[in-house]
């Protein structure tokens, strides 16, 4: 755990002034670099050179830098997140690179989520699903006692598994169809399993699936790069069952 | 001038049913010809925009992120406090208040405080009905744990994302709003200023984030629920957008700012490992219902695996000290305790400032697959910080900014001193005191987002006529001017330094003077210090890019400018708070065994600073604290 070696690194670097402009790769040299500096870090570095020598820094979307707000999106070697289990970039560390790489970076590309600039994309297009039924229609205030209704253990485990989803993009990032299947299914799926969820089971996955299209997301052809991308292991079974889930409302 | 919260009296129990029987009544035809300002989303803002928007009222809802579900709330690990008692261990809304006005070290109000411990049985009602998939035991009834500052298990929690789930509870219901018309939602916009006409809050001016546009909004109230400040120290557990600035914006328009000095550092966060390091990443409280605090008690130990020294030979030195609370003894006491440690040269780790949470006992008592179940995502994410494994060797942990319990002035309404300008959530000062409990703000933020400003506002909005101001007044027409001159005198300066050095010189000096120890000299220190950095960031900073696009540069600029000003406020505050009391800690006051002495013969008020102009004092006001149902005492956890 020695903070003495440091690496030097090459970056290739997406850089776009807007969402109509056309884009390029850029080269960039990271010095400096520990094992302990994260991978936003790392970019921190370069862009405070950057700056100081009067050029524009990256920009790059980030905020709780703790893998859990959902807002770094960067693909790392053509990887999503960057390629550790259950990993955000931000949650990425140097120590996984060694001196003297080279790392491509670009945004999510996906139709769906338009650049804004550099590595910021556009995606509000997850609001636009959730919108759609993504929620159980409680007023507030009026509702029964949290122990009114018991919740099997299991039920409750299965939801959370599904809720752990951070909204991050990388699933229709990584997918060949950009499909936004593993996060509406995360959704649909969290809901279906509790009772709560159950009255309005039926309308919601029917509205989220269509929404999904409207918005420019492909279909799931199983391919499964968005459960090896997302970095809450967000499981492919969920989508499984939002399949269940539309064909019982398609009977109902 | 003596301020009044104008909190209801009589016995307290009956206090808030009471209040919202009186409060005038928006007739529910009316609600949709009145427009609401929410600025943020995280909790409090966004349970509070879903729920006006249900109840007809037009809001419009503004965060700086690209999502409401990414507030910073999000964060939140351990849990949510509520006085439900399912365990049938004595608690109660008696004990929750009690709890939490001690904890608070006595420096809150009651009838607000007691508000909260009421509501939060509701909390938990309505996080469940909206599918918040809380833990739950083999029976299916919900599970609850243990916090610091407590002696009932009253914590209800989601593994370790309670705050995430809470969120994306608040987050559907405000989708549910905006699918409904009833909210409109602008994503990555940032407020600026606010704008004040003739004394009452009317609307606020925000850049576009993404455009670079520069904005307007009139409304006929405006709310902030924009979250805390302590980024002022630079190195916090807040994410990197967490600033000072709405509220501030809104302090020089003339809200008063209450208790800044309050702040509170969190005991265990992964230590920092170096200057590069741009935040610091917490470890849960809930870690020390079956985590062990200890350092070595022999200098000699400190080079040595922590395995290798027995356990005669450990200082388990929360349990030594505050044998009825233990490990979880309140935050402040418990930072203060670590650091303490350190101080006597027996801090492990890197630069010695580091105590270890040890799990060993519990893994041997519950196994290693319980541990994994309660805690499984937090050693995971400890494991991808430090590299190390909190199963098999203890974490290494170390008190770092967290939380802040002061905030603009609001009274019992959740009103501020301008009227139509209200304040929710970790923004503004009102029931944590000088130190806030654990798994108690995400119980405030919902409680003032769903069960309070919901009737509070309407007592407001009854009284004045909807849609009096556009922003065809020329008030927003020169709050514009002013936020598109700040920033171009932003980017015109070109100098040297960038606004990062900036930052990190002024959070190592709040760090250094204003942290968790203060002194009167060290306090003078920064009051000489930062108004001469902050002389220097206007005369050399370097802003790179235009205002016209996407410029983060530019964003945390803006950023640091407001902190330079605030963290002047903070220090002003602790210097003139010649007492110690929760999370201030002023070295000149305190027992013979360290603890902290408070002064309630001179002390017992919240200070509300005003604004009186650049470079003029800005002016103290008071507001006297009564405790009618709770002994003012000194704060015990021995
Ligand atoms: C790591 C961590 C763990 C925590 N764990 C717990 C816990 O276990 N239990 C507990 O009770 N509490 C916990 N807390 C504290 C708690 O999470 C926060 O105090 C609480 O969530 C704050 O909620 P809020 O709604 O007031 O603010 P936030 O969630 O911070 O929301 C602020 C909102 O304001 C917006 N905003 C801010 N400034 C502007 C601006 N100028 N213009 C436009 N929008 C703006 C943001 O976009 C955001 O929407 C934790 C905090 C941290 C940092
Ligand atoms: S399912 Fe996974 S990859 Fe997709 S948005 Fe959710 S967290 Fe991100
Ligand atoms: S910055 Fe929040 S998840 Fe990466």
């Amino acid at each position: 755990m020695s903070d003495h070696k440091t690496m030097t690194l090459t970056l290739i670097v997406w850089r776009q002034k807007g969402p109509n402009a056309p884009g390029k790769f850029e080269t960039y040299t990271a010095k400096g670099i520990t094992e302990h500096h994260s991978f936003l870090e790392m970019l921190d570095v370069v862009n405070e050179d950057l700056i100081k020598s009067g050029k524009e820094p990256i920009v790059f979307d980030h905020d709780c830098r703790e893998g859990i707000c959902g807002m770094c999106s960067q693909v790392i070697n053509g990887v999503p997140h960057g390629g550790q289990e259950r990993t955000t970039v931000c949650q990425l560390h140097m120590r996984k690179f060694k001196d003297g790489d080279t790392i491509y970076i670009e945004p999510w590309r996906a139709k769906a989520f338009p650049i804004h600039k550099d590595l910021v994309v556009d995606r509000s297009a997850y609001d636009t699903i959730i919108q759609a039924g993504g929620y159980t229609s409680c007023h507030t205030g009026g509702v029964p006692d949290g122990n009114a209704v018991l919740i099997p253990k299991p039920d409750a485990d299965y939801a959370m598994d599904a809720a752990e989803c951070i909204g991050c993009g990388a699933c229709a990032a990584a997918c060949p169809n950009s499909s936004a299947m593993l996060f509406t299914s995360a959704k649909v799926a969290q809901l279906a399993a509790l009772p709560q969820g159950k009255a309005e089971a039926a309308e919601r996955v029917k509205n989220m699936l269509e929404t999904m299209q409207e918005c420019g997301f492909g279909n799931c052809s199983n391919h499964y790069e968005c459960q090896a991308a997302c970095p809450k292991g967000v499981n492919v079974k969920f989508i499984a069952k939002l399949n269940r889930e539309y064909l019982k409302s398609l009977a109902s | 001038m003596i301020l009044d919260g104008k909190c209801p009296t009589g016995p307290i129990e009956k206090t808030w049913d009471k209040h919202r029987f009186d409060l005038k009544l928006v007739n529910p035809a009316n609600k949709r010809k009145y427009t609401v300002i929410m600025v943020g989303t995280g909790l409090a803002g966004g349970a509070a925009a879903a729920s006006l928007g249900e109840l007809g009222y037009n809001v419009m809802a503004f965060c700086y992120q690209d999502s409401p579900r990414r507030a910073h709330s999000i964060a939140a690990q351990g849990g949510i406090n509520a006085a439900k008692n399912y365990p049938n261990d004595g608690d109660s809304i008696y004990r929750l208040f009690y709890d939490t006005i001690k904890g608070g070290d006595f420096r809150a109000r009651e009838a607000d405080v007691w508000r909260l411990a009421q509501v939060s049985n509701n909390i938990i009602d309505q996080c469940v009905a909206q599918g918040v998939p809380f833990a739950r035991d083999y029976s299916g009834y919900l599970d609850n744990r243990s916090f610091g500052g407590a002696q009932v298990s009253r914590t209800f929690y989601a593994r370790g994302q309670t705050g995430q789930q809470l969120l994306l509870g608040a987050y559907s219901a405000l989708s549910r709003q905006i699918k409904a018309g009833t909210v409109k939602m602008y994503n990555r916009r940032e407020m600026l200023d606010l704008v004040v006409v003739d004394g009452v809050a009317k609307g606020i001016t925000c850049r576009n984030l993404i455009t670079g546009e520069i904005e307007s909004y009139a409304a006929d109230a405006v709310c902030l629920a924009t979250g805390g400040y302590v980024n002022v120290f630079y190195l916090s557990t807040n994410a990197m957008g967490c600033s000072v600035t709405a509220n501030w914006k809104a302090y020089k328009k003339g809200a008063f700012f209450a208790n800044p000095c309050y702040t509170q550092i969190h005991p265990t966060c992964i230590p920092q490992a170096g200057d590069y390091q741009s935040k610091l990443t917490l470890m849960s409280e809930s870690l020390r219902n079956d985590g062990r605090c200890w350092v070595p008690k022999k200098k000699e130990d400190l080079g040595k695996h922590p395995s290798e020294i027995p356990d005669e030979d450990r200082d388990y030195y929360l349990e030594r000290k505050y044998p009825s609370f233990g490990n979880l003894a309140p935050r402040d006491i418990a930072s203060r305790a670590a650091k303490e440690q350190c101080d006597d040269g027996r801090g492990v780790g890197p630069g010695g400032r580091g105590v270890y949470l040890d799990f060993s006992d519990s893994i041997k008592r519950l196994g290693e697959s319980t541990i994994r179940e309660r805690y499984g995502n937090l050693f995971e994410m400890y494991e991808k910080i430090t590299d190390e494994n909190g199963y098999k060797r203890p974490m290494r942990m170390y008190p770092a900014p967290h939380y802040s319990m002061g905030g603009l002035w609001v009274d019992y309404n959740l009103q501020s001193n301008i009227p139509g300008l209200f304040v929710l959530g970790e923004a503004n000062f009102s029931v944590h005191g000088a130190n806030r409990l654990g798994a108690s703000a995400l119980m405030q933020g919902l409680a003032d987002g769903y069960f309070v400003i919901p009737y509070t506002i309407g007592g407001y909005l009854a009284t004045v006529k909807p849609g009096t101001v556009t922003t065809a007044n020329p008030e927003f027409k020169k709050s514009v001017e002013d936020v598109n001159g700040y920033a171009n005198k932003l980017l015109s300066i070109n100098g040297k330094k960038t606004v990062a050095e900036f930052m990190r010189e002024l959070g190592g000096l709040m760090w250094e003077n204003c942290g968790m120890a203060r002194s009167k000299e060290s306090l003078e220190t920064n009051l000489k210090k930062i108004p001469a950095l902050r002389e220097e960031f206007w005369k050399n900073v370097k802003v790179t890019g235009t205002g016209a696009e996407l410029n983060q540069d530019l964003e945390n600029a803006g950023r640091t400018a407001d902190f330079l000003e605030f963290g002047e406020l903070l220090c002003r505050d602790a210097h003139h708070r010649e007492e110690s009391c929760g999370g201030h800690f002023r070295v000149e006051h305190q027992y013979e065994d360290g603890e902290a002495m408070r002064d309630d013969a001179n002390f017992c008020y919240v200070g509300a600073w005003e604004y009186k102009g650049d470079g003029k004092e800005p002016e103290l006001h008071k507001e006297p604290l009564k405790f009618e149902n709770v002994h003012l005492a000194v704060r015990s956890y021995k």
